[in-house]
Protein backbone atom coordinates (compact mmCIF):
# COMPACT_ATOMS: atom_id res chain seq x y z
CA UNK A 1 0.00 0.00 0.00
CA UNK A 2 1.38 3.50 -1.09
CA UNK A 3 2.13 5.81 2.27
CA UNK A 4 1.34 9.97 1.56
CA UNK A 5 3.51 11.92 3.30
CA UNK A 6 2.44 15.64 3.54
CA UNK A 7 3.46 18.09 2.53
CA UNK A 8 3.01 16.51 -1.01
CA UNK A 9 3.72 17.78 -4.13
CA UNK A 10 1.81 17.94 -7.62
CA UNK A 11 3.50 15.05 -8.47
CA UNK A 12 2.92 12.68 -5.53
CA UNK A 13 -0.55 13.36 -6.54
CA UNK A 14 -0.26 12.70 -9.94
CA UNK A 15 0.63 9.24 -9.57
CA UNK A 16 -2.33 8.13 -8.12
CA UNK A 17 -5.02 6.21 -9.49
CA UNK A 18 -8.55 5.92 -8.84
CA UNK A 19 -9.40 2.65 -6.93
CA UNK A 20 -6.02 2.64 -5.59
CA UNK A 21 -6.15 2.27 -1.42
CA UNK A 22 -3.61 4.28 0.08
CA UNK A 23 -2.51 5.30 3.74
CA UNK A 24 -1.62 8.57 5.85
CA UNK A 25 1.06 9.09 7.70
CA UNK A 26 2.13 12.98 9.21
CA UNK A 27 0.37 16.15 9.65
CA UNK A 28 -3.16 16.19 8.94
CA UNK A 29 -5.69 19.43 8.83
CA UNK A 30 -9.23 18.75 9.83
CA UNK A 31 -12.06 20.94 8.90
CA UNK A 32 -15.32 22.03 8.32
CA UNK A 33 -18.13 24.33 6.47
CA UNK A 34 -17.14 27.30 8.62
CA UNK A 35 -13.50 26.74 9.09
CA UNK A 36 -13.24 27.04 5.50
CA UNK A 37 -15.05 29.86 4.80
CA UNK A 38 -12.65 31.73 7.14
CA UNK A 39 -9.66 29.91 5.39
CA UNK A 40 -11.02 32.07 2.52
CA UNK A 41 -11.84 35.14 4.44
CA UNK A 42 -8.57 35.38 5.29
CA UNK A 43 -6.93 34.35 2.41
CA UNK A 44 -8.83 37.31 0.28
CA UNK A 45 -7.65 39.67 2.21
CA UNK A 46 -3.81 38.24 1.84
CA UNK A 47 -3.20 36.66 4.97
CA UNK A 48 -1.56 33.44 5.35
CA UNK A 49 -3.74 30.52 7.26
CA UNK A 50 -2.92 29.87 11.12
CA UNK A 51 -1.10 26.63 9.85
CA UNK A 52 0.59 26.06 6.48
CA UNK A 53 -1.64 24.48 4.06
CA UNK A 54 0.53 24.02 0.34
CA UNK A 55 0.94 20.49 -0.04
CA UNK A 56 -1.49 20.01 2.94
CA UNK A 57 -4.43 16.79 2.97
CA UNK A 58 -7.55 18.51 4.41
CA UNK A 59 -10.11 15.99 6.09
CA UNK A 60 -13.47 16.93 6.20
CA UNK A 61 -14.94 16.61 9.55
CA UNK A 62 -15.36 17.54 12.85
CA UNK A 63 -14.14 15.32 15.45
CA UNK A 64 -15.69 14.49 18.80
CA UNK A 65 -12.33 15.85 21.41
CA UNK A 66 -12.03 15.73 24.72
CA UNK A 67 -9.39 18.20 26.63
CA UNK A 68 -7.81 16.94 30.10
CA UNK A 69 -5.07 18.67 32.02
CA UNK A 70 -5.29 20.71 29.01
CA UNK A 71 -4.13 18.16 26.13
CA UNK A 72 -6.56 17.28 23.68
CA UNK A 73 -7.50 14.29 22.54
CA UNK A 74 -9.89 13.06 19.50
CA UNK A 75 -12.26 10.49 20.57
CA UNK A 76 -14.11 10.14 17.18
CA UNK A 77 -13.34 11.34 13.93
CA UNK A 78 -15.33 10.35 10.92
CA UNK A 79 -15.44 11.59 7.66
CA UNK A 80 -18.15 14.39 7.09
CA UNK A 81 -19.97 15.11 3.00
CA UNK A 82 -18.04 17.06 1.70
CA UNK A 83 -20.34 18.08 -1.03
CA UNK A 84 -22.21 20.59 1.59
CA UNK A 85 -19.22 22.59 1.17
CA UNK A 86 -17.44 21.61 -2.47
CA UNK A 87 -17.28 24.75 -3.76
CA UNK A 88 -15.42 26.31 -0.60
CA UNK A 89 -13.18 23.12 -0.47
CA UNK A 90 -12.15 23.34 -4.02
CA UNK A 91 -11.95 27.26 -3.51
CA UNK A 92 -9.49 26.33 -0.46
CA UNK A 93 -7.43 23.71 -2.43
CA UNK A 94 -7.28 26.19 -5.63
CA UNK A 95 -5.56 29.34 -3.57
CA UNK A 96 -3.61 27.60 -0.71
CA UNK A 97 -2.58 24.64 -3.01
CA UNK A 98 -3.81 21.68 -0.70
CA UNK A 99 -3.11 18.40 -2.67
CA UNK A 100 -5.44 16.41 -0.98
CA UNK A 101 -8.95 16.05 0.36
CA UNK A 102 -10.49 13.28 2.80
CA UNK A 103 -14.22 12.74 2.86
CA UNK A 104 -16.84 11.15 2.19
CA UNK A 105 -19.66 11.25 -0.73
CA UNK A 106 -17.74 13.24 -2.93
CA UNK A 107 -18.04 16.28 -5.18
CA UNK A 108 -20.17 16.66 -7.50
CA UNK A 109 -19.33 16.38 -11.01
CA UNK A 110 -18.56 19.94 -12.02
CA UNK A 111 -16.50 20.18 -8.34
CA UNK A 112 -14.51 17.28 -9.01
CA UNK A 113 -13.71 18.38 -12.64
CA UNK A 114 -12.62 21.71 -10.32
CA UNK A 115 -10.94 20.03 -8.18
CA UNK A 116 -8.36 17.98 -10.74
CA UNK A 117 -7.68 21.54 -12.29
CA UNK A 118 -6.88 22.62 -8.83
CA UNK A 119 -4.12 19.52 -9.20
CA UNK A 120 -5.86 17.78 -5.88
CA UNK A 121 -7.61 14.76 -5.49
CA UNK A 122 -10.12 12.92 -3.52
CA UNK A 123 -9.71 10.22 -0.99
CA UNK A 124 -12.50 8.36 0.33
CA UNK A 125 -12.52 7.29 4.36
CA UNK A 126 -15.67 5.05 5.22
CA UNK A 127 -18.23 7.34 6.37
CA UNK A 128 -19.14 7.23 10.47
CA UNK A 129 -15.36 4.97 10.93
CA UNK A 130 -14.95 7.25 13.55
CA UNK A 131 -13.20 5.73 16.34
CA UNK A 132 -10.99 3.67 13.19
CA UNK A 133 -9.87 7.33 12.73
CA UNK A 134 -9.18 8.46 16.04
CA UNK A 135 -7.14 5.55 17.09
CA UNK A 136 -4.65 6.67 13.89
CA UNK A 137 -4.34 10.34 15.54
CA UNK A 138 -0.89 10.15 17.32
CA UNK A 139 -1.12 13.98 18.86
CA UNK A 140 -3.24 16.96 18.35
CA UNK A 141 -0.05 19.41 17.62
CA UNK A 142 -3.16 22.24 17.38
CA UNK A 143 -6.58 23.65 17.07
CA UNK A 144 -7.35 26.80 15.92
CA UNK A 145 -10.71 29.22 15.98
CA UNK A 146 -12.59 26.86 18.66
CA UNK A 147 -15.16 30.26 18.53
CA UNK A 148 -16.63 28.37 15.80
CA UNK A 149 -17.23 25.22 18.39
CA UNK A 150 -15.53 22.06 18.27
CA UNK A 151 -17.00 20.77 15.57
CA UNK A 152 -16.43 23.42 13.23
CA UNK A 153 -12.84 24.42 14.40
CA UNK A 154 -9.40 23.96 12.46
CA UNK A 155 -7.73 20.83 13.84
CA UNK A 156 -4.17 20.21 13.59
CA UNK A 157 -3.49 16.60 13.73
CA UNK A 158 -0.68 14.04 13.67
CA UNK A 159 -1.71 11.01 12.36
CA UNK A 160 -0.29 7.11 11.54
CA UNK A 161 -1.42 5.31 9.11
CA UNK A 162 -4.94 6.48 8.48
CA UNK A 163 -6.51 4.00 5.88
CA UNK A 164 -8.47 3.06 4.18
CA UNK A 165 -8.21 5.75 1.80
CA UNK A 166 -9.67 5.09 -1.36
CA UNK A 167 -8.55 7.46 -4.36
CA UNK A 168 -12.26 8.47 -5.77
CA UNK A 169 -11.39 11.07 -7.88
CA UNK A 170 -7.80 10.77 -9.58
CA UNK A 171 -5.76 13.88 -11.54
CA UNK A 172 -6.26 11.44 -14.62
CA UNK A 173 -9.96 11.99 -15.37
CA UNK A 174 -11.62 9.63 -13.22
CA UNK A 175 -14.45 9.87 -10.87
CA UNK A 176 -15.39 6.53 -8.57
CA UNK A 177 -18.35 8.43 -7.57
CA UNK A 178 -19.96 10.17 -10.36
CA UNK A 179 -18.97 6.19 -12.40
CA UNK A 180 -21.09 4.40 -10.12
CA UNK A 181 -24.13 7.47 -9.58
CA UNK A 182 -24.02 7.32 -14.04
CA UNK A 183 -24.84 3.39 -13.62
CA UNK A 184 -27.82 3.93 -10.56
CA UNK A 185 -29.37 6.28 -13.28
CA UNK A 186 -29.10 3.92 -15.73
CA UNK A 187 -30.22 1.25 -13.34
CA UNK A 188 -33.28 3.60 -12.34
CA UNK A 189 -34.36 3.81 -16.09
CA UNK A 190 -34.45 0.14 -16.53
CA UNK A 191 -36.59 -0.39 -13.44
CA UNK A 192 -38.96 1.88 -14.10
CA UNK A 193 -40.18 0.10 -16.57
CA UNK A 194 -41.31 -2.61 -14.50
CA UNK A 195 -44.59 -2.67 -13.17
CA UNK A 196 -45.15 -2.67 -9.44
CA UNK A 197 -47.29 -5.13 -7.53
CA UNK A 198 -50.37 -3.55 -6.17
CA UNK A 199 -50.39 -4.06 -2.25
CA UNK B 1 -32.54 10.58 39.37
CA UNK B 2 -33.08 6.64 38.54
CA UNK B 3 -34.93 7.60 35.66
CA UNK B 4 -32.11 10.42 34.54
CA UNK B 5 -29.68 7.27 35.29
CA UNK B 6 -31.69 4.90 33.07
CA UNK B 7 -31.95 7.53 30.12
CA UNK B 8 -28.24 8.63 30.40
CA UNK B 9 -27.26 4.65 30.15
CA UNK B 10 -30.30 4.61 27.21
CA UNK B 11 -28.03 6.93 25.66
CA UNK B 12 -24.79 5.85 25.49
CA UNK B 13 -25.66 2.47 24.70
CA UNK B 14 -27.57 4.09 21.67
CA UNK B 15 -24.21 5.96 20.34
CA UNK B 16 -21.81 3.46 21.10
CA UNK B 17 -22.70 -0.15 19.67
CA UNK B 18 -24.79 -1.48 17.28
CA UNK B 19 -28.44 -2.98 17.61
CA UNK B 20 -27.71 -6.89 17.27
CA UNK B 21 -30.15 -6.75 14.30
CA UNK B 22 -27.72 -4.21 12.34
CA UNK B 23 -24.95 -5.73 12.96
CA UNK B 24 -26.54 -9.32 11.83
CA UNK B 25 -27.37 -7.77 8.66
CA UNK B 26 -24.20 -5.86 7.93
CA UNK B 27 -22.09 -9.10 8.58
CA UNK B 28 -24.21 -10.75 5.96
CA UNK B 29 -23.60 -7.96 3.67
CA UNK B 30 -19.98 -8.48 3.92
CA UNK B 31 -19.93 -11.97 3.03
CA UNK B 32 -22.22 -11.26 -0.04
CA UNK B 33 -20.01 -8.29 -1.41
CA UNK B 34 -16.07 -9.02 -2.84
CA UNK B 35 -13.08 -6.73 -2.87
CA UNK B 36 -14.06 -2.68 -2.47
CA UNK B 37 -17.41 -3.17 -1.15
CA UNK B 38 -16.19 -6.04 0.81
CA UNK B 39 -13.25 -4.07 2.71
CA UNK B 40 -15.44 -1.25 3.28
CA UNK B 41 -18.18 -3.60 5.28
CA UNK B 42 -15.19 -4.51 6.91
CA UNK B 43 -14.06 -1.45 7.70
CA UNK B 44 -17.51 -0.25 9.39
CA UNK B 45 -17.62 -3.56 11.52
CA UNK B 46 -13.77 -3.21 12.96
CA UNK B 47 -15.29 0.62 13.63
CA UNK B 48 -18.34 -0.64 15.29
CA UNK B 49 -16.52 -3.44 17.53
CA UNK B 50 -13.96 -1.04 18.69
CA UNK B 51 -16.33 1.98 19.21
CA UNK B 52 -18.17 -0.97 21.58
CA UNK B 53 -15.32 -2.45 23.73
CA UNK B 54 -13.75 1.45 24.52
CA UNK B 55 -17.60 2.75 25.01
CA UNK B 56 -16.93 5.64 22.03
CA UNK B 57 -19.24 6.62 19.66
CA UNK B 58 -19.14 4.40 16.82
CA UNK B 59 -19.32 7.69 14.65
CA UNK B 60 -18.26 11.14 15.28
CA UNK B 61 -21.42 12.50 14.67
CA UNK B 62 -23.40 11.79 17.27
CA UNK B 63 -26.87 13.21 15.91
CA UNK B 64 -29.74 14.47 16.79
CA UNK B 65 -31.37 12.94 19.44
CA UNK B 66 -35.14 11.82 19.19
CA UNK B 67 -37.14 10.27 22.10
CA UNK B 68 -39.75 7.96 21.41
CA UNK B 69 -41.53 7.47 24.89
CA UNK B 70 -44.52 5.19 25.87
CA UNK B 71 -45.77 6.01 29.14
CA UNK B 72 -48.47 5.58 31.71
CA UNK B 73 -49.58 8.51 33.16
CA UNK B 74 -51.25 7.45 36.34
CA UNK B 75 -47.10 6.45 37.01
CA UNK B 76 -44.87 8.96 35.16
CA UNK B 77 -45.62 12.57 34.23
CA UNK B 78 -44.41 13.97 30.70
CA UNK B 79 -42.76 16.51 32.03
CA UNK B 80 -40.83 14.18 34.66
CA UNK B 81 -39.47 12.68 31.80
CA UNK B 82 -38.86 15.63 29.14
CA UNK B 83 -36.48 17.19 32.50
CA UNK B 84 -35.13 13.86 32.82
CA UNK B 85 -34.12 13.25 29.41
CA UNK B 86 -32.73 16.78 28.81
CA UNK B 87 -30.56 16.28 32.00
CA UNK B 88 -29.17 12.87 30.84
CA UNK B 89 -28.13 14.71 27.45
CA UNK B 90 -26.52 17.62 28.94
CA UNK B 91 -24.51 14.61 30.89
CA UNK B 92 -23.89 12.23 27.97
CA UNK B 93 -22.66 15.29 25.95
CA UNK B 94 -20.08 16.00 28.45
CA UNK B 95 -19.18 12.35 29.79
CA UNK B 96 -19.89 9.87 26.79
CA UNK B 97 -19.02 12.45 24.96
CA UNK B 98 -21.56 13.55 22.07
CA UNK B 99 -20.48 15.63 19.75
CA UNK B 100 -22.47 18.91 20.56
CA UNK B 101 -24.24 19.26 17.22
CA UNK B 102 -27.41 21.63 18.14
CA UNK B 103 -27.17 24.97 16.90
CA UNK B 104 -29.39 27.88 15.61
CA UNK B 105 -30.82 27.76 12.76
CA UNK B 106 -29.41 31.15 11.32
CA UNK B 107 -26.67 32.18 13.24
CA UNK B 108 -25.55 28.58 13.70
CA UNK B 109 -24.54 29.23 17.30
CA UNK B 110 -24.03 26.41 18.92
CA UNK B 111 -25.63 25.94 22.69
CA UNK B 112 -22.48 23.76 23.19
CA UNK B 113 -24.94 20.57 25.51
CA UNK B 114 -26.84 19.31 22.95
CA UNK B 115 -30.06 20.89 24.20
CA UNK B 116 -32.05 24.05 22.29
CA UNK B 117 -35.46 24.61 21.22
CA UNK B 118 -37.27 21.71 19.96
CA UNK B 119 -34.10 19.55 21.08
CA UNK B 120 -33.99 16.85 22.03
CA UNK B 121 -37.09 15.80 20.10
CA UNK B 122 -40.17 13.77 22.01
CA UNK B 123 -42.53 11.42 20.45
CA UNK B 124 -45.44 10.37 22.68
CA UNK B 125 -47.83 7.62 23.14
CA UNK B 126 -49.68 6.51 26.35
CA UNK B 127 -51.01 3.18 27.83
CA UNK B 128 -52.87 2.20 31.18
CA UNK B 129 -50.71 -0.88 32.04
CA UNK B 130 -47.86 0.80 33.87
CA UNK B 131 -45.71 0.45 31.23
CA UNK B 132 -42.53 3.24 30.43
CA UNK B 133 -40.88 2.56 26.91
CA UNK B 134 -38.27 4.69 25.77
CA UNK B 135 -36.48 4.56 22.60
CA UNK B 136 -33.66 7.03 21.72
CA UNK B 137 -32.56 7.38 18.15
CA UNK B 138 -29.47 9.17 16.83
CA UNK B 139 -29.40 10.54 13.39
CA UNK B 140 -26.79 12.22 11.88
CA UNK B 141 -26.97 14.96 9.54
CA UNK B 142 -25.77 12.46 6.63
CA UNK B 143 -28.76 10.83 6.44
CA UNK B 144 -30.64 13.68 7.82
CA UNK B 145 -29.59 15.75 5.10
CA UNK B 146 -31.14 13.60 1.87
CA UNK B 147 -34.81 13.09 3.40
CA UNK B 148 -37.13 13.86 1.14
CA UNK B 149 -41.18 14.59 1.21
CA UNK B 150 -43.58 14.34 -2.03
CA UNK B 151 -47.38 15.45 -2.00
CA UNK B 152 -48.09 13.00 -4.83
CA UNK B 153 -51.31 12.96 -6.77
CA UNK B 154 -53.39 10.35 -5.45
CA UNK B 155 -53.61 8.95 -9.30
CA UNK B 156 -49.72 8.48 -9.07
CA UNK B 157 -50.73 5.42 -6.97
CA UNK B 158 -48.16 2.58 -5.77
CA UNK B 159 -46.55 3.14 -9.22
CA UNK B 160 -45.83 6.81 -8.52
CA UNK B 161 -44.41 5.52 -4.89
CA UNK B 162 -42.15 3.24 -5.60
CA UNK B 163 -40.46 5.86 -8.72
CA UNK B 164 -40.34 8.61 -5.86
CA UNK B 165 -38.31 6.47 -3.34
CA UNK B 166 -35.80 4.90 -5.83
CA UNK B 167 -35.39 8.39 -7.38
CA UNK B 168 -34.94 9.29 -3.24
CA UNK B 169 -32.01 6.74 -3.51
CA UNK B 170 -30.61 7.83 -6.37
CA UNK B 171 -30.26 10.96 -5.66
CA UNK B 172 -29.23 10.42 -2.20
CA UNK B 173 -26.35 8.16 -3.56
CA UNK B 174 -23.43 7.38 -1.19
CA UNK B 175 -24.15 10.51 1.02
CA UNK B 176 -26.38 9.14 3.74
CA UNK B 177 -23.68 6.22 4.30
CA UNK B 178 -25.37 3.06 2.77
CA UNK B 179 -26.01 0.39 3.49
CA UNK B 180 -28.09 1.34 6.46
CA UNK B 181 -32.31 1.68 6.64
CA UNK B 182 -34.72 3.20 3.94
CA UNK B 183 -37.67 4.31 5.88
CA UNK B 184 -40.99 4.93 3.94
CA UNK B 185 -44.03 6.63 4.99
CA UNK B 186 -46.69 7.05 2.65
CA UNK B 187 -50.44 8.96 3.77
CA UNK B 188 -51.54 11.10 6.49
CA UNK B 189 -50.11 14.70 6.32
CA UNK B 190 -47.48 16.34 5.12
CA UNK B 191 -45.70 15.98 8.46
CA UNK B 192 -47.01 12.88 9.51
CA UNK B 193 -45.64 10.99 6.69
CA UNK B 194 -41.87 12.25 7.47
CA UNK B 195 -42.59 11.22 10.79
CA UNK B 196 -43.94 8.03 9.52
CA UNK B 197 -41.13 7.26 7.66
CA UNK B 198 -38.56 8.44 10.24
CA UNK B 199 -40.75 6.00 12.73
CA UNK B 200 -39.83 3.55 10.21
CA UNK B 201 -37.07 3.30 10.68
CA UNK B 202 -37.08 2.26 14.48
CA UNK B 203 -38.04 -1.25 13.28
CA UNK B 204 -35.37 -3.84 13.58
CA UNK B 205 -34.44 -5.19 10.09
CA UNK B 206 -36.06 -8.44 9.10
CA UNK B 207 -38.91 -7.67 11.28
CA UNK B 208 -42.24 -7.41 9.86
CA UNK B 209 -44.56 -4.41 9.54
CA UNK B 210 -47.95 -4.34 8.49
CA UNK B 211 -48.91 -7.82 6.18
CA UNK B 212 -49.93 -5.62 3.71
CA UNK B 213 -47.15 -3.91 2.62
CA UNK B 214 -44.71 -6.48 3.20
CA UNK B 215 -44.87 -7.34 -0.87
CA UNK B 216 -43.81 -3.37 -1.37
CA UNK B 217 -41.31 -3.30 0.69
CA UNK B 218 -39.99 -6.82 -0.53
CA UNK B 219 -40.27 -5.12 -4.03
CA UNK B 220 -38.60 -1.51 -2.87
CA UNK B 221 -35.67 -3.65 -1.01
CA UNK B 222 -34.72 -5.49 -4.06
CA UNK B 223 -35.17 -2.32 -6.47
CA UNK B 224 -33.17 -0.31 -4.20
CA UNK B 225 -30.34 -3.08 -4.18
CA UNK B 226 -30.57 -3.27 -8.10
CA UNK B 227 -29.28 0.82 -8.22
CA UNK B 228 -26.00 -0.98 -7.05
CA UNK B 229 -24.97 2.21 -5.19
CA UNK B 230 -23.57 0.06 -2.55
CA UNK B 231 -21.66 0.38 0.61
CA UNK B 232 -20.64 4.14 0.57
CA UNK B 233 -21.68 4.58 -2.98
CA UNK B 234 -18.97 3.22 -4.37
CA UNK B 235 -20.68 0.46 -6.41
CA UNK B 236 -22.02 -2.88 -4.44
CA UNK B 237 -24.76 -5.14 -4.14
CA UNK B 238 -26.31 -4.02 -0.70
CA UNK B 239 -27.33 -0.39 -0.47
CA UNK B 240 -29.79 -0.75 2.18
CA UNK B 241 -30.32 -3.28 4.70
CA UNK B 242 -34.15 -3.10 5.03
CA UNK B 243 -36.94 -0.70 3.74
CA UNK B 244 -39.39 -0.15 5.95
CA UNK B 245 -43.10 1.20 4.89
CA UNK B 246 -45.30 2.25 7.69
CA UNK B 247 -48.74 3.81 6.53
CA UNK B 248 -51.50 5.80 7.94
CA UNK B 249 -55.06 7.23 6.22
CA UNK B 250 -54.77 10.44 4.61
CA UNK B 251 -57.29 12.50 3.02
CA UNK B 252 -58.97 11.80 -0.09
CA UNK B 253 -57.09 14.36 -2.92
CA UNK B 254 -53.73 13.55 -0.67
CA UNK B 255 -50.89 10.71 -1.45
CA UNK B 256 -47.89 12.19 0.64
CA UNK B 257 -45.11 9.87 0.38
CA UNK B 258 -41.43 10.77 2.63
CA UNK B 259 -38.07 9.07 2.49
CA UNK B 260 -36.06 8.98 5.39
CA UNK B 261 -32.70 7.49 5.57
CA UNK B 262 -30.42 5.55 8.81
CA UNK B 263 -26.56 5.71 7.73
CA UNK B 264 -25.14 1.77 8.34
CA UNK B 265 -24.54 3.08 11.95
CA UNK B 266 -28.30 2.62 13.10
CA UNK B 267 -28.46 3.86 16.66
CA UNK B 268 -31.54 3.16 18.53
CA UNK B 269 -31.97 1.99 22.26
CA UNK B 270 -34.63 1.00 24.28
CA UNK B 271 -35.46 0.39 27.74
CA UNK B 272 -39.09 -0.85 29.19
CA UNK B 273 -39.95 -0.81 32.74
CA UNK B 274 -42.89 -2.80 33.08
CA UNK B 275 -45.18 -2.36 36.22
Amino acid sequence: MRELKPPLSLRDVEELEAGEVVELTGRMIVARDRAHARLLELSRRGEPPPVELRGAVVFHGGPVALRRGGVWSVVSMGPTTSARFEELAVEVCRRLEVRALVGKGGLSPSWSKALREAGAVYLAYPGGAGVLAARSVVRVEGVHWLDLGVPEALWVLEVRKLSPLLVAVDLKGRDLYEEVAASARRALRELRAERSLKP
Amino acid sequence: MRLEEALFDLVKRCVTSLPADVKEALVKASREEEGLARSQLEAILRNAEAAEEEGLPICQDTGLLSFYVNLDPSRHSPLELVEAAVKAVRRATSEVPLRPNVVHPLTRANTGDNVGAGHPLFEWAFNDRGLLEVTVAARGAGSENVAKLAMLPPSAGVEGLVDFVLSAVVEARGLPCPPGIVGVGVGGSADEALKLAKRALLRPVGARGLAELADLEAELLDKVNRLGIGPRGLGGRRTALAVNVERAYTHTACLPVAVAFSCWAVRRATFRWEA
